[in-house]
């Protein structure tokens, strides 16, 4: 049911029957590595190429959730996925080795969640029995094709970030036992003029405050109504200004409420600048590590608002400006 | 150009890069000079070295050596490449590691390594300039504009 205008609120809260997330070795040495339900010691998979490393990923993780829910591919009727890659072709080839019905997505690091509020749409206006949705990104592919090199000896300034390898994936179902997805809030695209493509949390920050916003002014909500509030990539830079902007409303939450997946997925040793970021990121935090949290108990209800921002190589190139984007999905345990 | 007319920025996006700019942690600008000249001296050094080796043991004069040494240099930096190293001691060294011919080493190297699933020809040959051309293209273009200004003034009675 549509709520002011772009948040749906879904009356018959489809279930995440399942979820798991898979990640690469840099992620295995991670803060929250025992939410992984796959892990790998080498960055290429045993693959010949980084792309097809990235690909094996989201179907392991697609595959382990179907398998954890107790069903088969067949029973599934659709399958969203986005990722980093040039036409989205880890998703798509994801979905060729699956034959789920297939929509691709592209909203870069925020598809994990534009996936999730589609999904649950469908499920929950009876347009399916059982949705999947995944995301994922691969540090080596994303690095190749937006930035320079993997090996290539460039000094990265204090606000860059470190695309996460890895996939996750979520069984969404009419009815069942598990965490409930209660409420979607779809953004828009905001551009605040930032050009610097080693600075996308400051990019990115001012989108998911906007969402975050619309959110609560859509269900008449404010922060007290959730345990934790999680932003997707925005990293410790645009963490801290999404903080900031947030406060200046009369918003004003704990670090341990208003929290980044970029900031929990690794350990401050591994040096990865303002944090995480890519596809992967909210996608393994909150497929693995919130999923868990919530099955758990310690979580009640969260909202996870994934950001991404929306350039490619040959825009940055032509020196356009990033343009940004944050979708909102409210889950409750 | 159309790119001035779009970088036009409105009051909006001005205030928030002011905003932003407050709270982003800025490069160390001091420390990574010392670094890049702690670095870079030593990179020097060791070509210094391996000149000395190819003079003392080798025949070579002072110019000639130049060439083996510049060879040796750039092997050495392939293989820091290859292994992975390099990267990490550029994150380092900043501009100590870009600057010298080891930097230049490095980014077809690493060009050459990252595009090596889409085969040699397309992928290694294809690709492996990608960082470097700009390099090569600007570099020779100003040394033919620099050689032009050369032959004018000899042509001129010279220097």
């Amino acid at each position: 049911m549509l709520i002011g205008h772009q948040s749906w609120l879904f009356k018959n809260a489809p279930v995440i029957l399942a979820s798991a997330a898979a990640g690469g070795p840099f992620e295995a040495n991670g803060a929250i590595a025992e939410d992984f339900d796959i892990l790998h010691d080498d960055i290429w998979m045993g693959q010949e190429s980084l792309e097809k490393a990235e690909k094996k990923l989201l179907e392991e993780a697609c595959e382990r959730t179907i398998i954890k829910a107790k069903l088969k591919k067949e029973d599934i009727q659709f399958f969203f996925s986005g990722d980093l890659t040039n036409q989205i072709v880890t998703s798509s080839f994801a979905a060729r080795t699956l034959g789920i019905p297939y929509f691709g997505l592209f909203g870069a690091c925020s598809s994990s969640m534009e996936g999730l509020a589609l999904s649950a749409f469908i499920v929950n206006a009876g347009g399916a029995r059982y949705v999947m949705a995944a995301a994922a990104s691969h540090n080596g592919t994303v690095n190749k094709q937006y930035r320079y090199p993997t090996e290539y000896g460039a000094q990265l300034p204090p606000t860059a970030q470190w695309t996460v390898t890895g996939a996750g994936a979520a069984l969404l179902a009419a009815e069942g036992a598990g965490p409930r997805v209660l409420a979607a809030t779809i953004g828009k695209v905001v551009d605040l003029g930032i050009t610097d493509p080693f600075n996308m949390g400051a990019a990115m920050a001012p989108a998911a405050v906007e969402t975050i916003l619309t959110h609560f002014r859509d269900f008449g909500v404010d922060a007290s109504d959730y345990d934790l509030i999680a932003t997707g990539d925005l990293g410790k830079v645009g963490h801290v200004i999404a903080a900031e902007m947030l406060a200046e409303q009369g918003i004003v939450m704990p670090p341990e409420k208003l929290t980044d997946c970029g900031l929990i997925i690794y350990k401050e040793e591994q040096n990865v600048f303002s944090g995480g970021s890519g596809a992967a990121c909210s996608a393994t935090v909150t497929y693995g590590h919130f999923m868990n949290r919530l099955r758990r108990g310690e979580l009640k209800k969260i909202l996870v608002v994934a950001t991404g921002a929306l350039l490619s190589p040959l825009s940055y190139q032509q020196n356009e400006s990033i343009p940004c984007i944050a979708h909102a999905v409210a889950i409750e345990g | 150009m159309a790119n001035k007319k779009l970088q036009k920025k409105t009051p909006k996006q001005q205030e928030y890069q002011n905003f932003a700019q407050k709270r982003e942690p800025k490069r160390a600008i001091l420390l990574n000079c010392f670094r890049a000249f702690l670095v870079g001296g030593s990179i020097s050094a060791v070509g210094q070295f391996f000149q000395w080796i190819y003079i003392t043991y080798f025949g070579f004069t002072e110019v000639t050596a130049g060439n083996p040494t510049v060879a040796t240099m750039i092997i050495l930096a392939t293989l820091l490449t290859g292994f992975g190293i390099y990267d990490h001691l550029a994150q380092y060294a900043g501009a100590g590691t870009i600057i010298p011919v080891t930097g230049f080493a490095n980014t077809v190297a690493s060009a050459a390594i990252d595009h090596r699933s889409e085969g040699y020809v397309l992928g290694v040959g294809g690709n492996m300039f990608k960082i470097a051309g700009p390099v090569i293209t600007f570099g020779v273009f100003s040394a033919f504009i620099v050689a032009i200004i050369r032959i004018k003034v000899d042509w001129l009675g010279g220097m």
